[in-house]
């Protein structure tokens, strides 16, 4: 589409230095570095799935850790029923996750802006609030732990490593992110873009803007869904926390950091905030909001005030 | 000719205000037809309630070629061969022009199931000459919302007429724009396909005189003068009861 930002040589650079650090990771940092990126990733798929509602259709979407919640409880049941398939129980988590999606969003379509925001996140606290209170399925407060591995597909090695695992999560990562970035810079993200921009103008051209909407939703959600069941591969344990109000608004936050409507940028903001929890905060204990804060008030001045201050014209002095 | 648009006992209230009140009124395939009236008078209204912006009506029929479109939500009368502009230009801001026109395109090419790029570079294709029609060339590929107000308002024609229209809605196409600027719109217009009726709100005169349009003059939502735009234009009871109001641009 013509409205493709023209990708700049630095971003491309960046994309590229970014692509080569995180394949040879398994060969250049520790098993517990590794586990946490692997996990970041996981978290990073989640935030693209906030960043599509929110980037491209103007929805913000912190609700979206509803779908997560719903993919990874259906992954982890699922390993602990004996499916230890990779690939199924994504598919599974996927499909949970756009399932959901798809009856919250009968709601959720309906509103807009502000209204939007706290449906969505409303969607978001009260599944973790089942969660918490569905101990046969969720094991209540205290999750689920000890899920058990999982094999890429069937006839393979279980995923022994912490490598293993990193890999697998990687490459699934990548494939959801390509293939979302692929549908967004198709006539369908125009077409998304068309309902953010100017909803009148849209249904006055004959677009069914509720049900492009609700389309986007559903595909989000099931985005979310499978990003839940790659935490599950990643982490192995699942429980409310994992899914609750804070993730909801730090997801919302990485989009934010990261720009809403770029998915590298989502990815980067999710990684910015995992690693801060993880590394900043930790000699500097309890003060990981603050960080947080600083983080975004940073990545806000980066994307707008800084542009501003340089296409401002200081008025030339008058020679004495 | 048989008529494309009729509008039958039309009325509208805002709680105790009657914004419209009985309005009928004909437009042919391919016609031309101006509503006038001074501010307050419905015009607006009226071209909502046709649209389906504004919807249902307190009474009264709208039909489209025969078909009851009175209930009908804005775009299902738009996929319908409703096209239409606003008073104040409806845009794709962070669009480019051509990508405007083909998302004004994209429900009405006949095609759904064609593959979606090919339909997009398709749209594209044809959406250059029509900016070229509308002296938009060099805006083709800029941002909708970085053009001027002119640009703008001759963009959004186009973005009406490529839904390929069967009735265009023009809600003051004139207004807000410099005094050289409605000729431009007044090229446009005069080029617009005979096929294409056309009902429209506008306080510029000249723009009704060169559509030689049949006019229709709503007061206080009713119509008190209806005819052929010479014989009304002309006639002293219009300039007493309306021209006071109107901006006249030769």
């Amino acid at each position: 589409m013509s409205t493709r930002c023209p990708g700049r040589p630095v971003r491309r650079l960046a994309a590229a230095t970014a692509g080569v650090l995180l394949v040879t990771a398994p060969w250049l940092i520790d098993d517990y570095t590794l586990t946490l990126i692997s996990r970041a990733l996981a978290v990073g798929l989640l935030a693209v799935s906030v960043a599509v509602p929110t980037g491209w259709a103007g929805l913000a979407s912190p609700g979206q850790v509803a779908p997560y919640a719903v993919g990874a409880y259906t992954a982890a049941n699922l390993a602990r029923a004996g499916v230890d398939v990779g690939l199924t129980q994504l598919a599974a988590a996927g499909l949970a996750g756009a399932a959901f999606a798809a009856l919250t969003g009968l709601v959720l379509v309906r509103a807009r802006d502000v209204t939007f925001l706290l449906v969505s996140l409303l969607v978001g606290v009260l599944t973790a609030t089942a969660a918490s209170n569905w101990a046969a399925l969720t094991g209540g407060t205290n999750g689920l732990a000890g899920i058990p591995p999982v094999r890429p597909v069937w006839g393979t090695p279980l995923l022994g490593s912490d490598r293993a695992v990193y890999g697998y999560v990687l490459l699934l990562t990548a494939v959801l992110v390509a293939a979302t970035m692929g549908v967004l810079r198709s006539p369908a993200g125009l077409l998304l873009i068309g309902c953010r921009d100017n909803e009148t103008r849209m249904r006055a051209d004959g677009h069914p803007v509720n049900r492009y909407l609700y389309t986007a939703i559903v595909g989000a959600g099931a985005v979310a869904g499978a990003a839940g069941a790659l935490s599950i591969t990643a982490t192995g344990y699942i429980s409310p926390a994992d899914v609750g109000f804070d993730v909801a608004v730090l997801v919302l936050l990485a989009v934010a950091i990261g720009g809403a409507t770029s998915l590298a940028g989502a990815l980067t903001g999710a990684g910015l905030i995992v690693g801060t929890q993880n590394w900043l905060a930790g000699p500097w204990q309890g003060h990981a909001p603050l960080l947080l804060g600083l983080l975004f008030i940073a990545a806000f001045y980066a994307r707008t005030v800084a542009p501003a201050l340089h296409r401002v014209r200081l008025p030339r002095r008058e020679a004495p | 000719m048989t008529a494309l648009l009729t509008i039958t006992d039309l009325t509208h209230t805002y709680g105790e205000l009657t914004a419209l009140d009985g309005i009928n009124l004909q437009v042919p395939e391919g016609g031309r037809h101006a509503i006038v009236g001074a501010n307050g008078a419905g015009k607006t209204t009226l071209l909502g309630l046709v649209a389906g912006t504004i919807r249902p009506p307190t009474a009264g029929r709208i039909e489209l070629d025969g078909h009851d479109i009175t209930q009908l939500d804005p775009a299902r009368r738009a996929r319908r061969g409703i096209g239409r502009t606003f008073q104040t230009p409806q845009l794709l801001d962070t669009a480019t022009a051509v990508d405007n026109l083909v998302l004004a395109g994209w429900r009405h090419t006949g095609r759904r199931a064609e593959w979606a790029p090919a339909r997009y570079r398709r749209l594209a294709a044809r959406a250059r000459p029509l900016l070229a029609d509308l002296g938009l060339t060099g805006c083709a590929d800029r941002l909708a919302g970085a053009l001027a107000h002119g640009q703008r308002r001759l963009l959004e024609l186009g973005v009406a007429l490529a839904s390929r229209p069967r009735l265009l809605l023009l809600d003051e196409p004139a207004a807000g724009l410099t005094p050289d600027a409605p000729k431009h719109l007044l090229a446009a217009l005069r080029c617009l396909p005979t096929d294409v009726a056309v009902l429209l709100v506008e306080h510029h005169l000249s723009v009704i005189a060169a559509l030689d349009a049949a006019v229709t003059v709503l007061a206080d939502g009713r119509v008190v003068m209806s005819g052929p735009a010479e014989q009304v234009l002309a006639d002293p009871a219009f300039r007493t009861a309306y021209l006071h109001t109107a901006t006249v641009v030769t």
